[in-house]
């Protein structure tokens, strides 16, 4: 148990190894702990990103698929008017034909009546005149009664 | 212990006796010691090479290993002796981080150093306490021809004071380093002198002075010294304990039986104080260090 030069031996000893380990074992130690804690970290952290973007995603395929939901909708909905509207235009034209159909036909009828008539009234006349005539055959002189048989034939 | 009949006080006094090598003060001739008293008569110019030899080997087992990890170390999947190291750098870098608030980056790497060289020297205790010695004596009886009971080997260096005064002191040296650098002169002076007692009064500031001072200085001082002899009593009261036990395995098979079991229970309970003791004496220099770098 005598204090002796052992004391100072082991003071440069010890100031020897604390030395070492401060140049050459603990930074390689500490950097390489320290890159892991980093490595890690960013790990989590791209982790952390990639659900985040995969979240991300979902919810833009759902917008798209909303979207394209919505835009059909319209689609449909714009067809179904355009239908009716040709339905409605169709018919609208089918009666407006209907009606000049009808219109020609009444006119042509008119037409073919008033023809008839005019024959009628002409054979009517002619009949009258020959009926007549025979009647009056000498009474009555064709030219004389030319005014009254006109004034005849306008009132029939 | 040897089959030749020499007495347990001899046997343990045997022991406890360094290697030395030293210089006689009555010739000056630098020489091996053969005797504790001529140990003893060598003063402060003589050295125990058990202690240097065994604090130097369980050193560069320490720098081996963990040299041979630092150079390994990579951010990658840890195995075997990087985990381990790794486990130590990170134990000790929070103990650090815990009680040290300052910057310095030597802190951490003395901390470690101190830890794991005091446990390894500590662990020495646990090789039986009759091997190394009785190896020694056989190789300096077989190749050296020296005397048996001249051959002294001391195999656990923190059993003895110089080793553990001589880390104290040189902790101490850095505390007083760091004291004078962060405070400068006058504030380490200031803190030695200005308190505990403090007074707005000039005379009475004065006249208390002396007194703090006494009173700093001792508590200054007590700090490597507590420290030193702190390590240096457990070990040595457990290697005392450990040189009792082995003293039983002579006397008849039940006391060799007994001896055996309690040689065993002791060790296991030693492992908690070779740690521990390698622990406080870590923890005590990063605070001591804390206090060298704080202002009060």
């Amino acid at each position: 148990m005598n204090i002796n030069l052992t004391l100072i031996g082991q003071s440069i000893t010890f100031i020897f190894f604390v030395m070492f380990v401060m140049k050459f074992v603990w930074p390689p130690l500490v950097t390489a702990l320290e890159e892991r804690k980093k490595t890690i970290a960013d790990g989590l952290a791209a982790a952390e990103k990639g659900k985040h973007d995969g979240e991300l995603a979902k919810q833009r395929v759902l917008d798209t698929l909303k979207d394209a939901k919505v835009q059909a909708q319209d689609i449909i909905n714009l067809a179904e008017k355009r239908a009716s509207e040709i339905v409605e235009e169709s018919k609208d034209n089918a009666r407006v034909e209907g009606e000049r159909i009808i219109a020609a036909a009444n006119a042509e009828l008119e037409q073919e009546v008033n023809r008839a008539r005019e024959q009628l009234r002409g054979q009517v006349v002619s009949l009258a005149v020959a009926g007549a005539g025979k009647v009056l055959k000498r009474e009555i002189d064709e030219k004389a009664n030319e005014d009254l048989l006109k004034d005849l034939v306008a009132q029939l | 212990m040897s089959s030749e009949a020499i007495s347990s006080a001899d046997y343990i006094k045997h022991h406890l006796t360094n290697w030395t090598y030293g210089q006689s003060p009555t010739t000056g001739e630098w020489s091996f010691a053969h005797t504790a008293a001529e140990a003893k008569s060598m003063g402060f110019m003589a050295i125990h090479v058990d202690t240097m030899l065994w604090s130097i080997i369980t050193g560069l087992i320490f720098i081996y290993f963990f040299t041979k990890a630092a150079n390994k170390a990579s951010a990658g999947v840890p195995t075997g002796l990087q985990n381990f190291v790794e486990m130590i750098v990170e134990f000790i870098d929070t103990s650090v981080r815990g009680s040290f608030t300052a910057k310095n980056d030597m802190v951490a790497p003395l901390a470690m150093t101190v830890f794991v060289w005091i446990f390894l020297m500590n662990a020495m205790d646990l090789v039986p306490v009759d091997w190394i010695p009785e190896a020694t004596k056989w190789v300096g009886v077989t190749f050296f021809g020296a005397d048996p009971h001249h051959v002294y080997m001391k195999v656990v260096p923190s059993t003895d004071p110089n080793a553990t005064i001589g880390m104290a002191f040189s902790v101490f040296f850095l505390v007083l380093f760091y004291s004078v650098k962060n405070k400068g002169i006058s504030g380490f002076t200031a803190e030695l002198t200005m308190m505990p007692f403090q007074s707005n009064n000039k005379v009475v500031q004065a006249l208390f002075i002396p007194v703090n001072f006494i009173l700093e200085f001792v508590s200054l001082i007590a700090k490597p010294i507590s420290l030193a002899l702190r390590l240096f009593g457990n070990m040595y009261a457990g290697e005392m304990i450990f040189i009792l036990i082995a003293i039983m395995f002579n006397a008849g098979l039940v006391m060799a039986t007994l001896g055996g079991v309690l040689q065993l229970g002791w060790a296991i309970f030693h492992i908690l104080i070779i740690t521990l003791q390698a622990f406080i004496f870590m923890t005590l220099t990063i605070v001591y260090l804390d206090m060298a770098h704080s202002e009060h």
